[in-house]
């Protein structure tokens, strides 16, 4: 890696980032236990409205549990996980609705959300946060099309007058099912699937698979998409092409929170990068200020790798942080009896 | 039987063969390096013919009774000279199509059976589907014309498969669509059947057509109640509340007995009027009404065209419903319920509505069946009724509705048609078929089963085309929870 031979850039925080004035999504002091296992501890960090945001870490940092608690499939220990709808950070808003027992509170496209307090499905569905799993989880019996429509039952559901209209068989469902078909051409086109939209799901090789959860969450019209290793087992090419559609969604004004492994993906398109180890956050600020953080490379690059550091000042720098690192003794702890 | 110490024997050799033949095949690369002669054929069912003869010798060969004057040994050539020669022509034919043959006949089954799906034209299918229906449509006539004779029984068998399509149907939403193993259907057709017998003889008023929509309002009331508990539950442990579910309300209708009169069960349950008209003898009879002379074989022909608009209502309902949202809801849960959580399904509302609905066609098939019967008691609804209605969807293929139809023309005709092949008997002296009709029957779903796993038809029709439709082969479908 030539991470380290770059030269440094100053300290996040001396120029206005996007996540600080206009977050759509902020986590605040997130824990999350198993039993006596930390996963994620006092965990806060913002994800920019129209940002690229990536959450990066070695394997077992937390990542995928930091997911699950933002889309409702844990319940987390300790924090608050406010999701925004529309301009500015709404300090006021965010205040009140916490002082009281709602879960969320909208007026006219604009509106904040507190994940923790609401259910899996009502995070998709109000929140408009949508996600991808990291071992796909496509309906593989349905064909592409299903799949697409699946995605769009919310707003169908109401359209079909719950139901009972579209048993009658009234024009106005017959409608809106037109709408969601074209929706749903419109993704399969953006992905270049739309000539296997008749095919299951279960039959597309793996790269399209990923492509198509991708094109099956934004069919949820979402503010906020999270990915969950969108690049793994795809090949340069793919993985080039999925940077394309990234900054495609970008574009259309959803925020993208992405974990990834591959750090070419992540360097080369993310705004924001968050760096967990241990369920703790060890680096926050944009690509260039993290790619050169001390305790980044010691977390990435391990202990041992120290002597191919061959900048004095960094591989000093190294060896600080490796050290604080193993003085954190309780999530080691942790770590250790899992 | 004497087969029983051969069998064992004979099939224990198998894998021995298959592996040495599989061996032989990866040493070559290719073509396999032994052929199979006729002598080495006739040589391994000889061996396997002694050694059945010599293991089996003393079991099957000698007997030893009590007699008089102590023990005594009777010889039973006949019997050790048959299972000598079945084990010889088995293990022929066995060699000869499955283990010592380049191209095993199990192999070409299976290629047949699943694999690649056979494209038929689509006006085939239509051609086909409109003759079926034309035949159920004209069926009671078609009966009366073609078995004068046996034209009351026919009709009635009619009707009694044409309740287990409906039922097959109703279980079919939450078995084939859902994908939520409900072991306990019957008790919502006991939910139905008792709905309608309780509010007739209690309420003078109360006729068959009033009564059918509050007994499928019920048993979906009931559906709901199941579904609460069931929702948090996965798998074989969801399969046995259901099971469970299905055993209270038979109990219950048991031992209520101010209620349901218990074992006696409810009798004089009213039959269904033809606007208002019953089917009786005399000048207001509905015979009359519609200028025929009078007959008890109308009342039948009513009957089944009763059931027969039932049943087409839940078919038309299934269609309709997995085109819509909530259809699609239902079969996305059995292919994925996170993914469906992360999509914003409400599994919870997709998971009861699926119940609630396929309750709501076995109350209506319940009420059905109480006023064909007349009388209704317990016995009726055991836990026998709700496998023999999974085995008809199952039997069919999960999720298909020609499925069901099928499974119940072949599951519940066929045991009935084993009534009537006594004639058979005259080929095998001293062999009744009649008797061993159930177990004919179940051997015939074992080869069912065996020849096609995933039911008699797999492929599943997309619910929403673009360009063109293409079935999905029944490797990709997934099953649900608790199969």
């Amino acid at each position: 890696m030539s991470i380290a031979a770059e030269p440094r850039v100053p300290v996040a925080g001396t120029s206005v980032h996007r996540w600080e004035t206009d977050p759509v999504l902020t986590v605040e002091h997130l824990t999350m236990r198993f039993g006596g296992l930390v996963a994620v501890g006092d965990l806060s960090f913002s994800v920019g409205r129209g940002d690229i945001t990536a959450l990066i870490g070695p394997n077992g940092a937390g990542k995928t549990t930091v997911f699950n608690c933002v889309t409702g499939f844990y319940k987390p220990t300790e924090g608050r996980i406010v999701m925004r709808h529309g301009a500015g950070a709404k300090a006021n808003l965010v205040e009140k609705v916490t002082g009281s027992s709602a879960r969320y509170e909208t007026d006219k496209g604009s509106g904040v959300f507190l994940l923790e307090r609401m259910p899996d499905f009502e995070i998709s569905k109000k929140a408009k946060v949508a996600r991808t799993f990291q071992n796909i989880r496509l309906f593989g019996g349905m064909t592409l099309l299903e799949n697409l429509l699946v995605a769009q039952h919310n707003p169908l559901t109401v359209a079909s007058g719950f139901t009972f209209a579209g048993i009658l068989g009234l024009s106005s469902y017959r409608k809106a099912h037109r709408e969601a078909v074209e929706k749903a051409v419109y993704w399969l086109e953006r992905v270049g699937l739309v000539d296997r939209a008749d095919d299951p799901a279960g039959d597309l090789p793996y790269g399209d698979q990923r492509r198509l959860e991708i094109a099956r969450a934004m069919c949820t019209d979402p503010q906020l998409l999270c990915l969950d290793e969108p690049a793994a087992g795809l090949n340069p090419r793919e993985s080039t092409e999925l940077n394309q559609f990234l900054q495609f969604i970008r574009e259309q004004g959803t925020s993208v929170l992405l974990i990834e492994h591959d750090m070419g993906v992540v360097m080369e398109i993310s705004d924001h990068v968050v760096v967990l180890d241990y369920g703790v956050k060890i680096s926050d600020g944009d690509s260039g200020f993290v790619k050169n953080d001390p305790k980044v490379i010691a977390a990435y690059l391990g202990v041992d790798d120290e002597a191919e550091i061959d900048v004095p000042e960094v591989r000093a720098e190294v060896t600080a942080a490796r050290h604080e690192h193993e003085h954190q003794a309780d999530p080691q702890a942790a770590r250790d009896s899992n | 039987m004497a087969s029983d110490t051969t069998v064992p024997s004979a099939s224990e050799m198998k894998p021995a063969g298959a592996q040495a033949l599989r061996e032989a095949r990866s040493d070559a690369g290719g073509p396999p390096v032994k052929r199979y002669t006729l002598r080495d054929t006739l040589i391994d069912a000889v061996g396997a013919a002694l050694l059945t003869g010599v293991l089996g010798f003393f079991f099957l060969a000698l007997r030893t009774e009590i007699a008089p004057g102590g023990l005594d040994i009777t010889t039973r050539w006949v019997l050790w000279f048959t299972a000598v020669a079945i084990v010889f022509v088995g293990r022929l034919l066995l060699n000869l199509f499955v283990f010592r043959t380049e191209r095993p006949i199990t192999r070409r089954l299976r290629r047949s059976s699943g694999g690649k799906v056979a494209v038929r034209p689509g006006w085939v299918s239509r051609a086909i589907a409109i003759a079926l229906f034309a035949i159920a449509a004209f069926l009671p006539f078609l009966i009366m014309a073609i078995f004068p004779g046996q034209q009351r029984q026919l009709i009635d068998l009619s009707i009694l498969i044409l309740t287990y399509v409906m039922l097959g149907w109703g279980l079919n939403i939450v078995v084939g669509l859902a994908g939520l193993l409900d072991l306990g259907y019957v008790a919502f057709y006991a939910v139905g059947a008792y709905s309608f017998a309780l509010l007739s003889t209690h309420f003078e008023f109360i006729g068959f057509w009033t009564a059918l929509p509050l007994a499928g309002m019920l048993a979906a009331f009931w559906g709901l109640a199941l579904g609460f508990p069931v929702l948090r539950l996965r798998g074989d442990y969801l399969a046995i509340v259901t099971l469970a579910f299905g055993e209270i309300i038979r109990v219950v209708l048991l031992n209520w007995y101010e209620v349901t009169g218990g074992p006696n069960g409810i009798s004089g349950v009213p039959k269904p009027t033809f606007f208002g008209y019953e089917f009786t003898r005399g000048e207001d009879g509905a015979s009359a009404l519609l200028g025929l002379e009078y007959s008890t074989i109308h009342r039948f022909i009513y009957l089944y065209y009763i059931i027969f608009l039932l049943a087409l209502l839940t078919n038309f309902v299934t269609m309709r419903l997995r085109k819509l949202p909530v259809g699609r809801a239902w079969e996305a849960l059995r292919e994925d319920e996170i993914a469906c959580r992360s999509l914003g399904i409400n599994t919870t509302n997709t998971k009861l509505t699926a119940f609630s609905i396929g309750a709501m066609f076995g109350g209506f098939a319940g009420s059905f069946f109480a006023t064909r019967q007349g009388f209704i008691s317990p016995e009726s609804f055991t836990f026998l009724e709700s496998a023999i209605i999974l085995a008809i969807v199952v039997l069919g293929g999960l999720g298909s509705q020609i499925g069901v139809v099928v499974a119940s023309v072949v599951m519940i005709g066929g045991i009935e048609l084993l009534r009537n092949v006594g004639f058979l008997g005259n080929l095998l002296p001293g062999f009744d078929p009649v008797q061993y009709r159930m177990l004919i029957f179940g051997l015939a779903m074992v080869a069912i089963m065996v020849w096609k796993p995933r039911g008699l038809v797999t492929t599943r029709t997309p619910s929403a085309v673009l360009k063109e439709q293409k079935k999905i082969g029944a490797d990709m479908v997934s099953q649900g929870e608790g199969h």
